[in-house]
């Protein structure tokens, strides 16, 4: 292995010694924070691992890639890929104990350019991201009425009859394009500023810079809650899920498995993107939060644990998702049916009670070979149960149309609502804590603030810079930016950045050496899984998840879908492409991050060769001065 | 004799004409249609023609309260091709002459005015029974003076302010008290110095302020 390392001299002038850490870890000393216990730690990775991704991702790729068949591929690529890289960026920030930007810059200079990659990525993500989090304090807020708002449709203006764009669609759709979003029919109309999605925003930011303000000292005592409540929501959704009729019915579809999908490349694919963004790896808010801890804390079994409950709870929220699901796709199907129902039984005045579930298409069938151009002329709908149960479930989809229809068809339906919404909010503001110290430390570490400035401050100017810059998502057109920032930003530059770190450490700053490390730190060797993992397993697997996303994404025109009533088929959302201009900032979300890696270490590699042969100038003159110092003291003393 | 004809014609006629007045698609009747196991389910009663015989009731006294005219009686509602879905067409005959309809408008207005009292007669409601041709309106929408959400957002921004004045006036506080800890530990020192306490020992002799270590308090 070592005709593989790089040389990296200097090296141990940059990274705290073993025996630094030991005085570090005995005498308490030192301004860094520290966590008030390893509670805090656990429950901030936690939650800042289980986000939203877990409720609104992983349910819909575990469906649609053949149920419990789904399993597989992920648990698989949790092991090789998850779990190495996790243990991977919890021991480097715990032994060189710095921000992203810092560990990068003291394993070698020129890979500064990861950590500011990390920076920008976390920044790029924190700003839709929190947008997201405005659009659930929205429903929470409109959550505290007695029938909830999306329930009906409004009545229009003269009085005659429903709003026509809610009638043609149905009351959530319209509640949630219209009343929340006031999406505009394209990307190119921006619609305006929202005011009171203006003011969501507003109280979305100035909520999390409460939470962040003095960094862990407030963030470690927010998490016993934001951690905790969404598995006390989940369990008491889960309980009421499984009382409602039909809830079995959306569980048995997403775990009845469909061995065939296996042989679809697709699926690895996307266990394996799903595994890797649920980590949030890459980031730079796990390497920070890990330096925070003691010296000799077992960054292994922490790994471990974390994985399993990553995993354990996608599961879970899975089966808490579609046990609702299931109640309201049989609901749906029971309507749809008692609706054609009722219309045979009126257009043949047939007596109420003859015609049943049981023996409607008994019925169907006699009453078409007797009466064929009256059925045909009455437009019946197909009433199928697994259409209904594979509609629109991912993303903003699932969580404000599909569940928010689900939940008014519950009684007491505002207790549900807000429950739901509150476990939304906390587990999207766990995951923005760890977003947000992804940037604040790497600033702090540039130097880009004042070292005078309190943490408060720093914390302030960053929450008010995103929350004017995150406006452009709160506009009419802001769901088409916001997935666009999803989309691009939050893709392809965390797999460059996570193949570099994974590469940076175990080739450059040597593998050897990081062994070492872990030994010094929790006492034992990584064991022979750790070794292969993280020199081959874990790096060739992200290649190839970058390599075939990198191409999917390239080949493909990049379409996003519109809600415009006045398209042909509304109210089914309308695929348009998206307009030149957009490529400039496709470019930006993605390239920046990305080539910020390469770009760094060039612009250092240049700076270091025409500021070297300057340093040493300096280096003398200072030496001659310190000579002629010692001359004068000495004449003075004769 | 042809006044006994003439008896025996209306006799005979009389339904005959009813029948003619009210048919299916009569141009002034409307259908009625009831889903009795929709809306009772179990507790459904059974249609039998007590139960029409109370519809023409409800049906004259709407008449009645919707022109204010004491004369509608039961035999003004003819009621015909009734079948098992429980639906039926019904027209409405003027009191002062059998032969003349009431015209359809009249007659929905009548049925506007008194439905809520027609469906509670039968413990039914607007969907369970259904005047086909007359849409029932539309409850009128509850407009709040202060949206709902106003208030809630109220509130939780006025916890958020809270939070944000007592983090900076705690941060604030903190910082006076550094400082101040930092200035008493300075004078704590110098007057051990002074009273010739070193290392906790007392020394004897007098302290020469000449060599204070005076350089301590400048900061630059």
């Amino acid at each position: 292995m070592r005709c593989l390392q790089v040389s990296n001299q200097d090296l141990e002038e940059r990274i705290p010694s073993y025996e630094e850490l030991e005085k570090l870890e005995n005498e308490e000393a030192g301004d860094r924070p520290k966590w008030d216990n390893k509670a805090q730690y656990m429950l901030t990775i936690v939650g800042f691992c289980v986000g939203l991704g877990n409720v609104w991702r992983f349910p819909y790729l575990c469906q649609s890639h053949g149920g419990g068949a789904f399993m597989i591929p992920f648990l698989i690529l949790l092991v090789l890929e998850g779990v190495p890289l996790l243990h991977l960026e919890f021991a480097i920030g715990q032994r060189l104990r710095k921000g992203s930007v810092g560990v990068w810059s003291a394993i070698h200079p020129y890979l500064t350019g990861i950590g500011i990659g990390s920076m920008c990525v976390s920044f790029l993500v924190s700003l839709y991201y929190n947008t997201i989090m405005a659009w659930v304090m929205w429903y929470f807020f409109n959550s505290f009425q007695e029938t909830l708002p999306w329930s009906q449709c409004p009545v229009n203006a003269n009085m005659t009859g429903l709003v026509s764009e809610c009638e043609r669609s149905s009351p959530v759709d319209y509640y949630w394009y219209r009343e929340t979003l006031n999406t505009t029919p394209d990307i190119d109309n921006t619609g305006g500023l929202q005011w009171w999605m203006v003011l969501c925003h507003v109280s979305a930011w100035a909520l999390l810079f409460i939470c962040i303000s003095r960094g862990i000292e407030t963030t470690g005592k927010a998490v016993y809650i934001t951690s905790t409540l969404p598995y006390a929501v989940l369990t008491i959704f889960l309980i009421r899920g499984l009382t409602l009729k039909g809830s079995l019915n959306g569980v048995k579809f997403l775990f009845t498995p469909d061995m065939n999908e296996l042989m679809n490349p697709t699926t690895w694919l996307d266990a394996g993107a799903q595994v890797f963004y649920s980590f949030s790896l890459a980031f730079g808010g796990l390497l920070s939060f890990s330096s925070y801890n003691s010296v000799h804390n077992n960054c292994e079994q922490d790994a471990v644990i974390i994985s399993i409950v990553n995993g354990a709870t996608a599961v879970y929220a899975a089966t808490v998702i579609y046990t609702i699901i299931g109640f309201r796709a049989t609901e749906k199907f029971d309507d749809c049916i008692s609706g054609n129902i009722l219309t045979l039984l009126n257009t043949f005045d047939l007596p109420e009670g003859n015609v049943t579930e049981n023996n409607y298409d008994q019925v169907l069938h006699s009453l078409n070979g007797t009466y064929p151009e009256v059925i045909q002329g009455l437009n019946l709908k197909t009433c199928d149960l697994n259409s209904f149960l594979s509609e629109g479930v991912e993303g903003t989809g699932l969580a404000f149309i599909v569940f928010t229809e689900a939940i008014t068809k519950m009684p007491v339906s505002p207790v549900w609502s807000v429950l739901f919404f509150i476990m939304l909010f906390c587990l999207g503001l766990s995951s923005m804590f760890g977003n947000i110290e992804g940037v604040l430390v790497p600033l702090q570490d540039l130097g880009v603030f004042p070292k005078s400035w309190p943490k408060e401050a720093i914390a302030g100017t960053t929450c008010v810079l995103c929350c004017l810059v995150g406006l452009i998502f709160v506009q009419g057109s802001g769901n088409y930016w916001l997935s666009l920032f999803d989309s691009y930003g939050g893709s392809i530059p965390l797999l460059i950045i996570a193949f570099c770190e994974m590469v940076g450490v175990v080739y450059l700053y040597g593998i050897d050496r990081f062994n070492d490390d872990i030994e010094f730190m929790i006492g034992h060797k990584p064991n022979l899984f750790w070794q292969i993992t993280w020199r081959f397993v874990s790096p060739a697997i992200m290649f190839v998840i970058f390599v075939f996303y990198f191409i999917t994404k390239v080949q493909e025109t990049p379409m996003y879908k519109a809600w415009n009533p006045e398209s042909e088929n509304f109210p089914t959302l309308e695929e348009k492409e998206y307009p030149s201009w957009i490529f400039a900032i496709i470019f930006i979300l993605a390239g920046i991050p990305g080539l910020s890696v390469p770009l760094t270490a060039i612009y250092k590699c240049l700076r270091n060769r025409c500021c070297k042969k300057d340093n040493e100038f300096k280096q003398d003159d200072l030496n001659t001065i310190i000579y002629l110092i010692h001359l004068v003291i000495l004449f003075k003393r004769i | 004799m042809l006044v006994w004809i003439l008896f025996l014609l209306c006799q005979v006629g009389a339904p005959a004409l009813a029948q003619d007045l009210c048919q299916r698609d009569a141009p002034n009747g409307y259908k009625v249609r009831i889903s009795l196991k929709t809306a009772l389910g179990e507790d459904a009663y059974e249609w039998n023609q007590s139960e029409m015989f109370f519809f023409q009731a409800t049906m004259a006294f709407a008449m009645r309260r919707h022109f204010q005219m004491e004369t509608y009686n039961v035999d003004n509602i003819i009621l015909c091709v009734q079948t098992s879905r429980v639906s039926f067409w019904f027209v409405v005959t003027s009191p002062d002459n059998t032969t003349m309809l009431i015209p359809k408008a009249d007659v929905e207005k009548a049925v506007r005015m008194s439905r809520h009292r027609i469906n509670n007669a039968f413990l039914l409601s607007d969907r369970t029974l259904e005047f086909l041709g007359i849409y029932p309106t539309l409850a009128a929408p509850v407009n709040p003076d202060t949206p709902p959400w106003l208030i809630v957002f109220g509130v939780v921004i006025g916890a958020v302010c809270v939070g944000i004045i007592a983090l900076l006036i705690s941060s604030l506080l903190q910082k006076r008290r550094k400082e101040k800890g930092m200035t008493e530990d300075g004078q704590d020192e110098e007057d051990m110095q002074v009273k010739g306490v070193e290392n906790g020992i007392n020394l004897d002799g007098t302290y020469n302020r000449g060599f204070t270590d005076d350089d301590r308090f400048t900061k630059l």
